[in-house]
C-alpha cells in the first residue's frame, strides 16, 4: 500500500482511519485466526496431557519396565512398586459390573425404544438421563451407608450360605470389597448402556420392523432378531463406552472396595483399584518414585479408556453407516 | 392355535415384562436416591450448616460454608478455562473450521472427555501443582476448566450449526461481514442452546471429586484468593463420609442433598426448557 | 406379452391419453368370481381425522386387483389395514368389518393373519442378512426347520430371482440392485405361501426394466395368489390388473373390471381421473 507525501495532516488522519477500516474489513480474518487458536488449543491440551503424563512417568517406567504390571508389592517406603492388585481389582470389578450392568441396561433399552409406548418411553428416558447426572460421589455416599450394611449383614451371608463352595464366596462378610465395588460401579454405568443403545435401536429405518411384523413376526420376535441384531454393533460400542467408564471410576469405588492391595479369588475380600490408589495416596506422596509410579498408573488408565472408546466410536459409526445398503 | 403360536405369544408377553422391568429397576434407583439423601439429610439442613465453617474434631455443629464458597471459586476459575475455549472452538468448529482441522479437533475433544477424571487431576497437578508448589483453587479449577471444554465444544457446535441459514444470508446480504454475523446473529440465536450446555457443563464438574483430591485439596477454613488449597463440596462429602464420626456422617448426608439438589435442579431446568425451544424453535 | 409394448407411456402420459387395455382380456365381472377379500362399510381414522369413508369393495381370489387415486386419496391406508399394518401406528381406529375367507380379520390373532396376508412396499427393505436369511425369515420364525432349502429355492423362482442369486445366496442383500432387491423382497413375501399377497406402489422406487420384470411376475403369481396392488401409475393397472379401484379423498369411486373401468367408466370423477384431467 503506498503512502502518500505527508504534507498535509488530514491526508495522514485519512490513511490511518483507513488502515483501521482494512483492519476491521480484514477482521474476518482476524476472527479466523482467533477461533482457530482457540480451536487449536484443544489439540495443544490433548497432546500436553499424554505428554505431561508420560513424561512424569519416565522414572517408574525406567525403573521397572513391564514388571511394574506383574508384581504385587506395593510399598512406598521401600519404593518398591509392583502394580498387579490394582490391575486385578479394577478388572474384576469392570467385569462384576458389566456382567449385572450389560443385560439389565439392553433390556431397558429394548423396552424404552421398541415396547414401551412413546409417552412412557419419554417420560423414563427422561429420568434416567438424570440419573446419568448424580455425581460419583453420592453413589459413593449411598453405597457406604446403605449398600455396604446390606452385603454385610444380608446378601453376602446368603451367598456364603448357598454358595460358599465356591471359591468365589470365600472369607469374611465384610461388606467392603470387589463384589460390593462392582454392584455400585453397575448401578453407575446402566444409565450410560441405556442412553447409547436406546438411541442406536431409535435409528434403525421403521420399514425393517415393517417388513418383520409384515410376515407374521411377533412384536418381541421383530424387537429380537431383526432390530437388535440390525443395532448390534452399535450396542457393542454402548458395552465399550460404559466399560470405558468403569475403569476409570474413582470415588464410589474408594469408598466401598476396602482399599486393600490383595489379589484373592473371592469376591468378597476387599480389594483395591487403580482410581483408587492414585486417590488415596497421590496427595500425601512425597518420593518422586512413588509420583512418578501413580502417574504410570495414571497413564494405564489413560490408555486403556482411549482404546476403549476409540473402539466404541468405530462400531456406533458402523451401525449408523448400515442403512446406507439399501439401493435407493 | 397351534402349541408353537402359543409359546410365540407367550415370549412375546414374557419378554415385554422382564424388558419393563429392566426399565423400572433402573428408573427406581434415582428414587431410592433422592429418598434416602431427603430422609437421612434433611434433618440437618439448619440455616447454621450453610453459615458454619466446619468445627473442630469432634465437635458438632460444623457447617459448610466454606465448602461451598470453595466450590464457588473453583466453578468460577474452570468457567473461565471452559467457557471460553469451549464456546469459541465451537465457533470455529461451526463457521470457520475446514474438514480436516474439524475432524482433528473433534476427535481431540472426544479423546479428553473420554479421559478419566483423576487422569485429568493429574494432569491438573503436573502443570499447575508443581509450578506453584502448593495446592490450590487454580490447580483445582483448572482440572474442571478442562473438563468442562469437549462438553461445551460438542454442544455448542450443534446449537450453532442448528441456527437456520436463512439468518446469516440475511445478515451477509445486508452487508454484514462474516465474523460480525456470527456475533451479532449467530450467537444470539443459539444463546439459549448455548447457556443450557454451559450450566450443564457446570453442574456436571461441579460434582466432580477426584481431580479435586491433589489439586484444590480441601481446607478446614475459609481460603482466601485463588492460591491457597480450596475446600469442596464434594471433596467434603467424601472425606465426612470416610471419617469415623457419626455428626460428619450426618453432616455427608446433608451436603449430599445439597449437592445433588443443586445439581438436579439444574439438571432439570435445563433440559426442560431446552425441551420446550426444540418444540417450539424449528 | 403387449406388456412390453405400453413402456412408451409410462411417465410422461400426455394430457389426454386413455390407457388401453390388452386386447382379448377376459371381461370378467366380480359376480362370478369367488372373493379372498370383503371389505363393508370401512371407515378408518387417523387420531380425529377421517381418512376412509364407507368403503366396500371385494377382492376376487386369485386375481390382480389395483387400487388408483391421486395422491392422499387413501389408497394405501386402505390396503395396509387388509393386514392391519395400520395398528403398527398409534391413534388409529376403523370401524366396518374385514373379511378373509368369510372370517373378520379383526377378530383373529395378527400374526397369523399376517402369515396369510404379505406385504411388499414401496422402497425395497430387506434385512441387513444375506440373502438366503432374508427369505428364510418368516419361514424360520413360523417355526419351518425342514426341508428349508427348498422353500428358500422354490420362492426365490416364484419371484423371478433364482437365475440370478442361486451362487451366492450367503452373500449379503444390499448388494443387489433396487430393481433385485425388490424380487427378494416379494420372494421373502412368498416364502411363508400367503394366500393373499398386498404390494404398496411396489415399482415407484425402480427404474422401467425391473418394473416391467415385476409386472410380469406379478401376472404369472396370480395363479395361485390373490393380489392387491396399489398404483399411481394407471398404464400400470391396465397392464396388470383384473379389477380396479378408484379412490378419492378416501371415497371408493368406483369398482369395476379393469378394462370396463378404463374405457367405459361410469362415475364423472373416474372419467375426469384417467383422463388426466387431475392428477
Amino acid at each position: 500500500m503506498a503512502t502518500l507525501s505527508t504534507t498535509a495532516g488530514p491526508v495522514r488522519q485519512i490513511s490511518r482511519s483507513r488502515a483501521l477500516l482494512n483492519l476491521l474489513r480484514d477482521g474476518d480474518e482476524l476472527a479466523h485466526a482467533v477461533t482457530l487458536t482457540f480451536g487449536a488449543s484443544i489439540l495443544v491440551i490433548t497432546f500436553l496431557l499424554i505428554y505431561e503424563l508420560w513424561i512424569h512417568s519416565t522414572l517408574s517406567r525406567q525403573k521397572f519396565g513391564f514388571s511394574f504390571f506383574f508384581t504385587s508389592t506395593w510399598d512406598p517406603n521401600f519404593g518398591q512398586f509392583g502394580s498387579w492388585p490394582f490391575i486385578y481389582g479394577t478388572l474384576v470389578t469392570t467385569a462384576i459390573s458389566l456382567i449385572i450392568a450389560v443385560p439389565l441396561g439392553i433390556g431397558a433399552a429394548i423396552f424404552l425404544s421398541e415396547l414401551a409406548p412413546p409417552k412412557l418411553s419419554r417420560g423414563l428416558s427422561f429420568v434416567i438421563d438424570l440419573l446419568a447426572a448424580v455425581p460419583s460421589v453420592i453413589y459413593g455416599l449411598l453405597a457406604v451407608f446403605t449398600l455396604v450394611p446390606l452385603m454385610r449383614h444380608t446378601i453376602e451371608p446368603f451367598l456364603k450360605r448357598n454358595l460358599g463352595f465356591l471359591p468365589l464366596f470365600k472369607g469374611p462378610a465384610y461388606g467392603v470389597g470387589f463384589l460390593t465395588a462392582g454392584i455400585v460401579l453397575a448401578v453407575m454405568i446402566v444409565p450410560y448402556i441405556i442412553s447409547v443403545s436406546r438411541e442406536v435401536l431409535l435409528a434403525v429405518p421403521q420399514d425393517q420392523r415393517e417388513a418383520s411384523l409384515g410376515l407374521g413376526a411377533t412384536r418381541w420376535e421383530t424387537t429380537w432378531k431383526v432390530v437388535v441384531s440390525y443395532a448390534g454393533a452399535g450396542i457393542m460400542g454402548s458395552v465399550f463406552l460404559s466399560m470405558a467408564r468403569a475403569l476409570g471410576e474413582t470415588m464410589a469405588v474408594t469408598m466401598v472396595i476396602g482399599n486393600q492391595p490383595k489379589v484373592a479369588a473371592s469376591l468378597l475380600s476387599p480389594g483395591y483399584s487403580i482410581a483408587s490408589v492414585i486417590a488415596n495416596e497421590f496427595a500425601e506422596a512425597t518420593a518422586d518414585l512413588h509420583l512418578s509410579a501413580l502417574t504410570e498408573l495414571g497413564l494405564v488408565l489413560l490408555a486403556l479408556t482411549l482404546v476403549l472408546n476409540g473402539m466404541a466410536r468405530v462400531l456406533i459409526i458402523m451401525t449408523a453407516r448400515k442403512g446406507s445398503g439399501v439401493a435407493q | 392355535m397351534t402349541a408353537r403360536t402359543i409359546w410365540r405369544k407367550s415370549l412375546n408377553a414374557l419378554m415385554l415384562s422382564i424388558t419393563g422391568i429392566c426399565a423400572l429397576v433402573t428408573v427406581s434407583t434415582l428414587f431410592l436416591i433422592l429418598g434416602f439423601l431427603v430422609w437421612n439429610g434433611a434433618r440437618s439442613l439448619h440455616w447454621t450448616f450453610f453459615t458454619n465453617l466446619p468445627a473442630p474434631t469432634g465437635e458438632i455443629g460444623g457447617g459448610i460454608a466454606n465448602a461451598i464458597l470453595g466450590s464457588a471459586k473453583l466453578l468460577l476459575v474452570a468457567a473461565s478455562i471452559g467457557i471460553p475455549i469451549g464456546l469459541i472452538g465451537a465457533i470455529y468448529l461451526a463457521e470457520y473450521a475446514g474438514a480436516k482441522w474439524a475432524f482433528f479437533i473433534r476427535y481431540a475433544a472426544d479423546l479428553m472427555n473420554g479421559v478419566p477424571s483423576i487422569v485429568i487431576g493429574i494432569f491438573a497437578y503436573t502443570i499447575v501443582v508443581v509450578s506453584m508448589h502448593h495446592f490450590s483453587a487454580l490447580a483445582g479449577g483448572f482440572a474442571l476448566g478442562i473438563m468442562m471444554i469437549p462438553v461445551i465444544l460438542r454442544s455448542c457446535e450443534e446449537f450453532l450449526k442448528a441456527v437456520p441459514r436463512s439468518l446469516r444470508e440475511g445478515a451477509m446480504a445486508l452487508g454484514a461481514s462474516k465474523w460480525r454475523t456470527i456475533l451479532t446473529v449467530v450467537v444470539p440465536a443459539a444463546s439459549g442452546g448455548i447457556i443450557t450446555a454451559i450450566l450443564l457443563a457446570l453442574a456436571r464438574v461441579a460434582g466432580e471429586t477426584a481431580p479435586l483430591l491433589f489439586t484444590a485439596f480441601g481446607n478446614q477454613f475459609w481460603s482466601s484468593g485463588f492460591n491457597q488449597p480450596t475446600a469442596a463440596l464434594p471433596v467434603v462429602i467424601y472425606n465426612y463420609a470416610m471419617s469415623s464420626y457419626e455428626d460428619l456422617h450426618q453432616q455427608a448426608w446433608a451436603a449430599g442433598l445439597v449437592l445433588l439438589g443443586l445439581v438436579l435442579v439444574t439438571n432439570l431446568l435445563t433440559r426442560m426448557v431446552l425441551g420446550r425451544q426444540t418444540a417450539q424453535g424449528r | 406379452m403387449a406388456a412390453s409394448a405400453r413402456h412408451a407411456f409410462d411417465k410422461e402420459s400426455p394430457m389426454i391419453s386413455v390407457p388401453s387395455v390388452p386386447a382379448g382380456a377376459p371381461k370378467e365381472t366380480a359376480q362370478d368370481l369367488p372373493m379372498r377379500m370383503k371389505v363393508s362399510n370401512l371407515d378408518f381414522y387417523y387420531g380425529k381425522t377421517q381418512a376412509l369413508f364407507k368403503v366396500n369393495v371385494n377382492i376376487a381370489t386369485n386375481r390382480v386387483t389395483a387400487l388408483i387415486g391421486p395422491s392422499g386419496c387413501g389408497k394405501s391406508t386402505l390396503l395396509r389395514t387388509f393386514n392391519r399394518m395400520h395398528e403398527t401406528l398409534s391413534h388409529t381406529r376403523l370401524t366396518g368389518t374385514i373379511q378373509l375367507d368369510g372370517e373378520d380379520i379383526l377378530r383373529q390373532d395378527v400374526t397369523r393373519l399376517r402369515r396369510r396376508i404379505g406385504m411388499v412396499f414401496q422402497r425395497p427393505n430387506p434385512f441387513p442378512k444375506s440373502i438366503y436369511d432374508n427369505v428364510a425369515y418368516g419361514l424360520r420364525v413360523n417355526g419351518h426347520k425342514k426341508a428349508l432349502h427348498d422353500a428358500v429355492e422354490h420362492s426365490l423362482r416364484r419371484a423371478a430371482l433364482w437365475e440370478e442369486v442361486k451362487d451366492r445366496l450367503n452373500k449379503s442383500a444390499y448388494g443387489l440392485s433396487g430393481g433385485q432387491q425388490q424380487r427378494l423382497c416379494i420372494a421373502r413375501a412368498l416364502a411363508v405361501d400367503p394366500e393373499v399377497l398386498l404390494l404398496d406402489e411396489p415399482c415407484s422406487a425402480l427404474d422401467p426394466i425391473s418394473t416391467a420384470k415385476i409386472e410380469e411376475l406379478l401376472i404369472q403369481l396370480k395363479e395361485n395368489c390373490t393380489i392387491v396392488i396399489v398404483t399411481h401409475n394407471m398404464q400400470q393397472a391396465a397392464r396388470v390388473s383384473d379389477f380396479t379401484a378408484f379412490m378419492l379423498t378416501g371415497e371408493l369411486v368406483e369398482f369395476s373390471p379393469t378394462p370396463h373401468l378404463f374405457t367405459t367408466p361410469t362415475d364423472p370423477r373416474t372419467e375426469a381421473y384417467i383422463t388426466g384431467r387431475f392428477g
